[in-house]
């Protein structure tokens, strides 16, 4: 057996990008020379998304296939990735924390979400999801000397390898029935106790990550405590990856078992939305509120695995495009913001934003829009796929709780997004100028009306994924 | 007298059961933090005792996953920890509660 790396160039060049800026900010001094690393990063994912529409083929042997599937992943994956370490440099220039080892871990947790969309064996899966998830930890607490960034770092550290324990658990499940890790010996195995049990904690460990309900509580101390830049990327990445890899496993390997697995799948979904924008509700942290809002679109995003349909696919797909640009920006306006040195994360921090800078309050409200799911913007059409998809495979009631609930998310969206436009400021609170995250902020915000605006390219570009996956 | 592969799974389970609870109603970082590593211990039993079941070599290959996957871990967990207690002088988890949710 020969090794062929060529499919895997796209993640050796990240992987690269990443060792350069780890081991090059030893020999580099200076604000200025340390340009580099952001510029290197996003120089390499731009190179490997160029690189992932030309390889295909497997790797490992059969643990990884370059297929529709994964490339349309890996391609959202490095957009989130290059959008997040723009919004990442001005802030950890302010805070002191402007060292090579914030881009390295982001590059590595990106190839592991870049991996895990495409395994195509469980265990492969486990591995790449340690590699989203170490690198994600650390980020957690990359503020090292706050108290609360630490807090965020254990809290997720623990519940996150405890998920991963479970996952692993439910794969030697699968492994007992089906003789094998390989999917598609999955593909062919029948139904049994075991093998539902296994796939069970499979999911259980897969929602951990994506922060679905009940396996949630991590997220909004998570969210909190963490560094904003750091909330932004890994909010969006583990949601890549988490959803990906349950794309793959339940309706691309085993839609024989649906009738099994929908009933569950639909049922977090709705507790998922229920849960999620509820709690928002009551939230007066903006990262708190943020932080459920995510759950609640793991909700969302779950309605596409539950459908078990192609539609169902190729909407989560699109769902998860349209999810990164949104959430990148809503949180990336919170670096632009701050209080005596540090973030300034409440709802009420917001005043009199659009006086010191429309740019951000406009792009702020277009965020806010569209996680509501308001026309003309992004968030509006992937939720009307989502809700479309739910309907044709006959889970109206399912269809029901996610419009009831996007209704009730209107009333802390609009609420914060309207915060922005009052005066005046909040005494204390300075709005600064972040000339990169001001074009980490421009592409997400462009992103989101574009989509909205003109959904055909990115829809029909969704739907080939689902064309191609049997 | 050979022992069934039964009851190798049957001890799996059982470790993995005490690592859960473990987890569940202990509140040292620390032991959270053991409990974890016996949960992934108890899966590498029944990884090598299903590999022997279905004897192929499979399972024993993932041993070695889960083992470096492991390493890894507590590399990056105790790296946390011995910085919280630098900073706190403690790893009780009801004690680390700035954030409340």
């Amino acid at each position: 057996m020969s090794l062929d790396l060529r499919p895997l160039f796209p993640e050796l060049a990240v992987v690269a990008a990443s060792l350069v800026a780890l081991v090059g900010d030893v020999f580099v001094r200076g604000p200025r020379a340390r340009m580099a690393w952001p510029v290197a990063g996003v120089v390499a994912v731009s190179v490997a998304g160029v690189l992932v529409w030309r390889a295909g083929d497997a790797a490992f042997g059969s643990l990884y296939a370059r297929d529709a599937l994964g490339n349309a992943l890996q391609a959202v994956a490095l957009a989130v990735a290059a959008v997040g370490l723009l919004l990442a440099r001005d802030y950890l220039v302010r805070t002191g924390l402007d060292r090579g080892e914030y881009y390295a871990l982001v590059l590595l947790s990106t190839v592991g979400a870049m991996l895990m969309v495409a395994s195509q064996d469980l265990l492969f899966l486990f591995v790449a999801l340690e590699t989203l998830s170490l690198p994600l930890y650390v980020l957690a607490g990359f503020a090292r000397d706050s108290h609360r960034s630490q807090e965020a770092s254990l809290k997720y550290f623990l519940l996150g390898s405890f998920a991963s324990a479970l996952l692993l658990y439910g794969v030697a499940l699968v492994y007992g029935v089906a003789g094998s890790t390989a999917l598609s010996r999955l593909a062919e195995a029948d139904a049994s106790f075991p093998l539902l049990v296994g796939l069970g904690l499979v999911v259980v460990g897969l929602g951990f990550k994506a922060a679905v309900v009940p396996f949630h509580a991590w997220a909004p101390d998570v969210y909190e405590g963490a560094p904003v830049p750091a909330v932004a990327f890994m909010s969006v990445v583990a949601k890549v990856g988490a959803v990906g890899a349950l794309l793959r496993i339940l309706p691309a390997t085993v839609p024989h078992l649906l009738s099994a697995w929908q009933p569950l799948l639909a049922a977090l979904s709705a507790a998922t939305m229920l849960v999620g924008n509820l709690a928002a509700l009551r939230q007066t942290n903006l990262k708190r509120m943020l932080a459920y809002s995510s759950v609640a679109h793991a909700g969302y995003l779950l309605i596409g695995v539950a459908a078990g349909s192609d539609a169902g696919v190729w909407s989560a797909v699109y769902y998860l495009a349209v999810y990164g640009a949104m959430k990148l920006g809503a949180f990336g306006v919170l670096t632009f913001l701050e209080r005596a040195g540090v973030e300034a994360d409440e709802v009420e921090d917001l005043r009199g934003l659009a006086d010191r800078s429309p740019a951000a309050a406009a792009a702020f409200a277009v965020f806010m829009a569209s996680l509501t799911g308001l026309p003309p913007t992004a968030g509006f059409v992937g939720k009307f796929y989502l809700f479309t998809a739910a309907l044709e495979a006959g889970l109206l009631w399912l269809a029901l709780v996610a419009v009831a609930t996007s209704v009730v998310s209107v009333a802390y969206y609009l609420r914060a997004a309207y915060t922005a436009y009052l005066g005046p400021a909040r005494a204390g609170v300075r709005v600064l100028r972040a000339p990169w995250a001001g074009v980490g902020l421009g592409l997400s915000a462009g992103a989101t009306l574009l989509f909205g605006v003109l959904p055909g390219p990115l829809t029909s570009w969704a739907q080939r994924v689902a064309a191609l996956l049997r | 007298m050979t022992v069934p592969a039964s009851a190798y799974l049957l001890l799996s389970a059982a470790l993995f059961t005490l690592g859960t609870v473990g987890v569940l109603v202990r509140r040292t970082a620390l032991i959270l933090f053991m409990s974890i590593e016996l949960m992934l211990n108890a899966v590498n039993l029944a990884f090598v005792t299903l590999a022997r079941v279905h004897a192929n070599l499979d399972g024993q290959l993932a041993v070695f996953f889960v083992l470096v996957v492991a390493a890894v871990e507590v590399v990056v967990g105790l790296s946390i920890l011995v910085h919280i207690f630098r900073s706190r002088d403690t790893v009780d988890v009801d004690e680390v509660d700035l954030l409340r949710g």
